[in-house]
């Protein structure tokens, strides 16, 4: 019977021993096997080499990543950094990324909190509001997300009003077929002031934790930990800013002639992407909560409860860290599924990565280095968010002896 | 008149505001100040947005047959529309007199996969019905002459020469990595095709014979089916979503047991490989496997060796699903107790017996829920093909159907209708799924 041995070594030479042979020796198949495995691999390896090599050769065309360094020509309207038509396709590349960035990390942030909300509702004993949420996780999650996508953007370009007759949401927010405009905050020299009196108070603050943890551990006394580092966070930065005067400028948007001038702009393509992945993202998150606070046996709360322990501390110190272990595998791979959804944003002219390595591989014909260039970066991303987000899942892990 | 403690007045019921639809709604909706502050700002939401979604989806809809511009007169959604471009969305670009074969083929899929959810039809012949239903799907698909060539009957001798050797009775257990062998072979020339033959005639040109097998390329005879050639060019629609979706997933899950046992190998070489491709495709978006497929698989083939759209498409999300697949597997894999692998250990077994009759019976029937939920995602993904242009539902839509002119402000009728189509498969799906896991619900296991 031929088939891969694994076994421990222990019983691989009691059956050396009852088959006698050394071709029947399971260190010996196990050795066979990977050699032969690695020759398969690298033969196949090596004819795709080979037939690329030859098929690049055959029509003539050319390889190697010396395209980044020339001039690109992509009209790009929606960058982090500054970008000019004349500039090259390695900071076309480099815009890309920081806008697939700048999508993942926003959406992020907005799902997990839309979800969040969605995944409580789902449980909340108030009935409507539970077939609501779960109506929304049902339709959102059953159709394809480019889909939704498109019916967005579709949305957008048509059915908004026009860029001089926007939508007047309030406090200087417009929405309009060519984007949200929002106002700006005017930054004085007593705004980076206080940033610098926050960045203190923050760092005070952790600190003030940190010893009230030692403290704890050493003599079992717990000194209060919420109500000071509020205070430590929030006092001295509103006590610095009120004392400057409290300067506030908004820039907000206002109409011209033709156009809207000053404020801060976001593009509709960027709104759209948004969008569609924090309400599609959201679902799926909404089922991880749920499932998470579900996993968490009613029996936790009550033997806490039994312990004297008040509600908050319930909450805090029994049922969120059991949830949290349940909800952050199934929450990372969502973040990830988020980011590597984001490439859809091609579809709708949202400038990131894919997209602009799609207009790359048009102008250059450089197939083979885009793509690999595309897979660097997710690859990138996605290894670095899983590698986070176990060393936290580890901390949270159950401590077994 | 009562007196106290008897009958009469024990038997007094609760007050009526507690019971019945009163006391449900005191009990669900309005518990406390909080709650009812939620129902009524839910019930505002309501009110401001369902009665004007029913107007626009319903009544005022246009609903009979009708020109664009009765349409832009009315003040609803226009179905109208749906009407008109229907069997374009649902079947692309198929020639339009043709349109019975895909909607014949869409039925005999939908039968397999009916079928296939059963658990008394969970028996190997199920096989038979998957092979011989996608015979038939493509053969309706595709129409034109069977041509039967070396090829043809490379695979299905091949696929024969594995049935037998996985048929208990036929044959002797030490004679099985013979059968198997040969029906790799077989399959390997049958899918290889004439790339195989050249490489087979240079291998004799090493020994000084002469090219032999060349001579075997050529048609042997051919099959008439009395309908018109189809080339997959034209496919579209509904078909292709279901073809990419199911051919991908099945033709993945071998491909992902076997992923899964190299990942849990002993065999350090095995075990890395395995990671590293598991790791590398879920570590990338499903657009950039396209990219690759339709950009470079073309470049990595043999020159000469030509591969179309449709078969590219298909062999991304084949690679694709591998991946997400092998690691449900792997979840199954896990969950079987260390017991039974020492148990199998203990009767003499050997790797594959252990693990082909022990282990995943046991970790697949554990993984089916998941695995039914990775085909909805799979399902939901396949939409990405339109980016690589392939006119599956979404671009059927989008490019033949709201491209129209005349028809093209009606966009949202259009998306609303393939979304439906999309949830009602979803929805099922999802809803068989959850009725699986209380089926596989034994008790021994613990609520996750």
């Amino acid at each position: 019977m031929g088939g891969i041995a694994v076994a421990e070594p222990v019983r691989a030479s009691g059956r050396t021993q009852a088959a006698g042979a050394w071709w029947n020796d399971r260190r010996f198949r196990a050795i066979l096997y990977q050699v032969l495995f690695l020759a398969a691999v690298i033969a196949f390896g090596w004819l795709l080499v080979s037939n690329t090599i030859e098929n690049l050769r055959a029509r003539g065309l050319k390889s190697g990543f010396d395209f980044l360094e020339s001039r690109s020509g992509i009209p790009i309207s929606d960058s982090v950094i500054p970008w000019s038509d004349n500039d090259t396709f390695g900071r076309a590349y480099l815009v890309g990324i920081l806008n697939t960035i700048r999508v993942g990390v926003l959406g992020i942030i907005f799902a997990t909190i839309l979800g969040t909300l969605i995944g409580i509702a789902r449980l909340s004993p108030n009935w409507l509001i539970a077939k609501l949420a779960s109506g929304y996780v049902e339709a959102i999650r059953n159709v394809p997300l480019l889909l939704q996508l498109i019916l967005i953007y579709s949305f957008v370009r048509t059915a908004l009003p026009e860029q001089l007759d926007p939508l007047v949401i309030g406090g200087g927010f417009y929405l309009s077929k060519s984007g949200l405009l929002f106002p700006l905050l005017n930054l004085l020299p007593e705004h980076y002031v206080t940033a610098g009196v926050l960045l203190a108070s923050i760092v005070a603050t952790v600190l003030y934790n940190l010893w009230a943890k030692q403290r704890h551990y050493r003599t079992g006394v717990s000194p209060p930990r919420l109500a000071p580092s509020l205070a430590l966070l929030i006092l001295p930065a509103v006590i610095v800013f009120v004392v400057l005067g409290a300067p506030a400028s908004f820039d907000v948007a206002t109409k011209e002639r033709f156009r809207f001038v000053g404020g801060g702009a976001v593009a509709p393509e960027f709104l759209t992407i948004l969008t569609g992945l924090v309400i599609y993202t959201a679902a799926f998150i909404a089922e991880i909560v749920r499932s998470g606070i579900l996993a968490v046996s009613h029996g936790q709360t009550e033997a806490a409860s039994a312990l004297g322990l008040p509600r908050g501390k319930i909450l805090r110190l029994v049922l969120l860290p059991q949830a949290l272990r349940v909800i952050i595998p199934p929450m990372t791979s969502q973040y990830l599924n988020l980011v590597k959804n984001s490439s859809l944003a091609t579809v709708v002219g949202y400038p990131e990565v894919v997209a602009i390595e799609q207009i790359t591989m048009n102008q250059t014909s450089r197939a083979l280095e885009c793509i690999l260039l595309i897979m660097i970066v997710y690859l990138t991303i996605s290894l670095s968010i899983s590698f986070a987000m176990n060393v936290y899942n580890k901390r949270l892990a159950l401590k077994e002896r | 008149m009562a007196v106290p403690g008897s009958a009469s007045e024990v038997m007094v019921g609760p007050p009526a505001s507690q019971v019945g639809f009163l006391g449900w709604m005191r009990r669900n909706l309005f518990s406390n100040i909080w709650n009812t502050l939620l129902t009524v700002a839910c019930l505002y939401l309501l009110v401001m947005l369902v009665p004007p979604a029913f107007d626009w989806l319903i009544l005022k809809a246009v609903w009979s047959e009708a020109p664009p511009e009765t349409c832009r007169a009315a003040e609803g959604a226009c179905w109208a529309f749906i009407r008109e471009k229907h069997r374009v969305i649902l079947f692309g670009r198929y020639p339009f007199d043709e349109h019975w074969r895909p909607l014949l083929g869409i039925c005999i899929l939908l039968t397999m996969v009916m079928v296939s959810c059963f658990r008394r039809f969970w028996r190997p012949w199920i096989a038979l019905i998957w092979v011989g239903g996608l015979f038939g799907f493509f053969a309706l698909m595709w129409g034109g002459d069977i041509a039967v060539n070396y090829r043809t009957v490379a695979v299905l001798a091949g696929i024969a020469v594995l049935g037998v050797s996985f048929s208990r009775r036929a044959i002797a257990s030490n004679l099985r990595s013979l059968f198997l062998g040969i029906a790799a072979l077989l399959l390997i020339l049958g899918i290889g095709g004439g790339s195989v033959l050249r490489g087979l005639d240079s291998l004799l040109g090493f020994v000084g014979a002469g090219p032999i097998f060349a001579g075997l390329d050529g048609v042997l005879f051919s099959i008439p089916l009395g309908l018109s050639y189809v080339p997959t060019s034209l496919w579209g629609g509904l078909p292709l979503t279901l073809l990419l979706s199911i051919v991908g997933i099945v033709v993945a899950f071998p491909v992902a047991i076997l992923l899964a046992l190299g990942r849990r190998s002993n065999m350090p070489l095995i075990r890395t490989v395995c990671i590293a491709y598991i790791e590398l495709i879920r570590g990338v978006p499903l657009i950039s496997l396209l990219f690759v497929a339709s950009f470079l698989l073309p470049l990595f083939l043999p020159r000469g060796v030509e591969i179309n759209d449709l078969a590219r498409a298909q062999v991304a999300i084949i690679l694709f699903s591998a991946a997400y697949l092998a690691e449900v597997i792997r979840g199954g894999l896990q969950a079987i107790p260390r017991g039974q692998f020492e148990a199998a250990d203990a009767l003499g077994l050997g790797y594959w017996q252990k693990m082909g009759k022990i282990v995943l019976p046991q970790a697949i029937t554990i993984v089916i829920p998941p695995i039914v939920n990775t085909f909805i995602g799979l399902f939901k993904d396949t939409s990405l093909v339109s980016i690589v242009s392939l006119t599956d539902l979404l671009l059927a839509t989008k490019d033949i159907a709201i491209a129209d002119v005349n028809w093209r402000s009606f966009y949202a009728e259009g998306y609303i209708f393939v979304a439906l189509i999309y949830f009602v498969f979803c929805f099922f799906m999802s809803k068989y799924s959850q009725y699986l896991e209380t089926q596989f619900e034994t008790g021994r296991r613990r609520r996750r």
